[in-house]
């Protein structure tokens, strides 16, 4: 089976995030660059699937600048096979990155795309369920559960209220939620095999897409700040204030 | 021109709050855009559900029902909308963001080569849209260009429809689907059980974090006070994480996003992608026992006490009140 898993590089989830003063962006400096927390549960997954069934490959995809590179690295160091980076610098909306995913899944052929649910960064939750439609494929979004047999795949998803059940035939789009398994490291004899395996460049324009976006991100700003209130002394003054001041029980 | 399409999601015929927040914003949104609202609601069979949504302000109800339709399945869902979309040639498409919104319209988006707006909070005079980034650390305003638009809204930022004297139109379709490309089954939906109200809809919320050290403390420490109050019960990540509570009881920028009038942060130290979820409650009270806890910052009313203690005897204190 072979699995295609699309990764983004986003900052560390522990970065405190600042608007720049003239609202063009974020401040970039200091930051430190990752693998999407719901991607690298992706990853995982694809690991997983691939030793269960004892044979198969895993390949990463990302569409980024060249120092995607290093996160790809990292994602080849965990297991993956090899890596294929799309190389671009321009600003592509969701739907243009899914265009461009489909475009890769049309050459690689896949069985089965599994990827994060959202990216950290701008908090979208689009690109999965894009990819899917784009390519008339079924799609589990917010998976905790992935099971396969016979070209059946069976998906528990996080809604609203408790878990569905879904199936479906592969191939197909699967997005992970938090709890679908925890991402292993990568070891050092990892580390040492990612430096030999492959990245394929792929120019973005060579693909031939028009991928002129349709959202436009006008401004950035921060957020209004909270005021922190006061501290209370006790229980009592606590649940007195709640009643006769904020009026709230 | 500058009609707007909500989608109205139902559940055996009944309308959640998110449901009727999505019609609040679809009417204000239809009105900034000198169209028409419209709410379409899809299953089996939605009489029911349609009847109630034509009390709401809308200028028409589409019922589409369809086999296909019976749950809810992407796949099926795109299709009808998409269909109904282009024949009525509105200018946006707008749901909710509960797991049915953020799961249906992105697909729904690609089906139209529509542009997509995910959770937008605002609606701005020049037609953009206001939206959060980074777990809300940063606002967005984007331009969606083309036609149709899709947005989904952020359930915290809206009013909910208020019912009206008139009744709309409803008019029943059977929407024309490809089954043949159809794939998807839905098996089964295992509900949480629970008495207590639906995190989105509640009006105190009371969550614990890792402080509460596990699943047994959130049922004999954190619950009765959930209880005494008639709250909802939430969780932060890290519980999450840890296992002490599922998932869909997790208020974040990954898990719910929650605006009650009352936010009681137990345990919690206050991590941005909680903060995210929870930071637009009106009234928030934390209750930690480190003093340093960013949870203290966005707090209107901070006690730092061993939780412990401080829950057991607020449970007591609000009892009191109750007799006095």
């Amino acid at each position: 089976m072979k699995l295609l898993v699309p990764i983004k590089r986003v900052p560390d989830p522990a970065t405190t995030i600042q608007v720049r003063p003239d609202g063009t962006g974020i401040v970039t400096d200091n930051i430190k660059w990752v693998i999407n927390p719901f991607d690298e549960i992706a990853i995982e997954e694809a690991l997983r699937i691939k030793e269960r069934l004892g044979s198969g490959e895993v390949v990463l995809v990302t569409i980024g600048e060249k120092s995607w590179q290093e996160q790809l690295r990292t994602g080849l160091a965990m297991g993956a096979d090899r890596a294929i980076l799309v190389v671009n610098d321009k600003p592509l909306d969701t739907l243009a990155i899914a265009r461009v995913l489909a475009k890769v899944v049309a050459d690689e052929k896949p069985d089965l795309v599994i990827m994060g649910k959202q990216a950290i960064d701008d908090d979208s939750n689009q690109v999965g369920q894009m990819l899917a439609e784009l390519l008339g494929w079924p799609q589990a979004t917010f998976a905790s559960k992935v099971e396969i047999s016979d070209s059946v795949c069976t998906v528990v998803r996080e809604v609203d209220g408790g878990l569905e059940t879904v199936q479906f035939p592969l191939p197909a789009v699967i997005t992970t939620d938090l709890r679908l398994n925890e991402p292993r490291y990568a070891s050092l004899p990892g580390i040492m095999k990612a430096r030999k395996k492959e990245i394929k460049e792929i120019p973005v324009e060579n693909l031939g897409l028009d991928l002129a976006p349709k959202l436009k991100i006008k401004a950035l700003k921060a957020p209004p700040k909270r005021q922190a209130g006061r501290k209370v002394s006790s229980v009592q003054e606590l649940v007195h204030l709640l009643h006769t001041e904020a009026k709230v029980i | 021109m500058g009609d707007v399409l909500v989608f109205a999601e139902q559940k055996n015929g009944h309308l959640p709050k998110t449901t009727l927040i999505a019609l609040g914003a679809g009417l204000e949104l239809a009105r900034r855009q000198g169209g028409r609202c419209i709410a379409a609601t899809a299953g089996k069979q939605v009489d029911v559900a349609a009847d109630t949504l034509a009390n709401y302000g809308v200028s028409e109800v589409l019922a589409l029902e369809h086999p296909a339709l019976e749950h809810y399945v992407a796949d099926a869902y795109a299709q009808a909308l998409a269909a109904v979309a282009t024949e009525r040639g509105v200018e946006t498409i707008l749901a909710s963001s509960t797991a049915v919104g953020k799961d249906l319209m992105p697909r729904l988006a690609a089906r139209l080569g529509a542009a997509m707006a995910s959770d937008v909070i605002e609606f701005e005079e020049d037609g953009t849209f206001v939206r959060p980034m980074y777990a809300g650390n940063a606002l967005a305003t984007v331009e969606l260009t083309g036609v149709p638009k899709v947005i989904t809204v952020r359930t915290t930022a809206f009013e909910p429809a208020a019912a009206s004297q008139s009744k709309a139109p409803v008019s029943k379709l059977t929407p024309k689907l490809d089954e043949k490309v159809l794939k998807m089954r839905f098996v089964k939906f295992e509900e949480t059980k629970s008495e207590r109200p639906q995190l989105t809809e509640a009006q105190i919320v009371v969550s614990g974090g890792r402080g509460l050290r596990s699943a047994e403390n959130f049922k004999t420490v954190l619950e009765p006070l959930v209880d005494e109050l008639g709250a909802a019960m939430g969780a932060s990540r890290a519980a999450v994480d840890a296992g002490f509570v599922p998932n869909d009881l997790q208020v974040g920028q990954t898990g719910k996003v929650v605006a009650p009038a009352l936010y009681i942060a137990v345990g919690i130290s206050g991590a941005i992608q909680h903060l995210a979820g929870m930071k637009d409650s009106k009234v928030i009270v934390a209750i930690n026992k480190d003093e340093e806890a960013p949870i203290f910052n966005v707090a209107d009313y901070g006690l730092v006490a061993d939780l412990f203690k401080a829950v057991p005897e607020m449970v007591e204190e609000i009892r009191k009140l109750k007799r006095s």
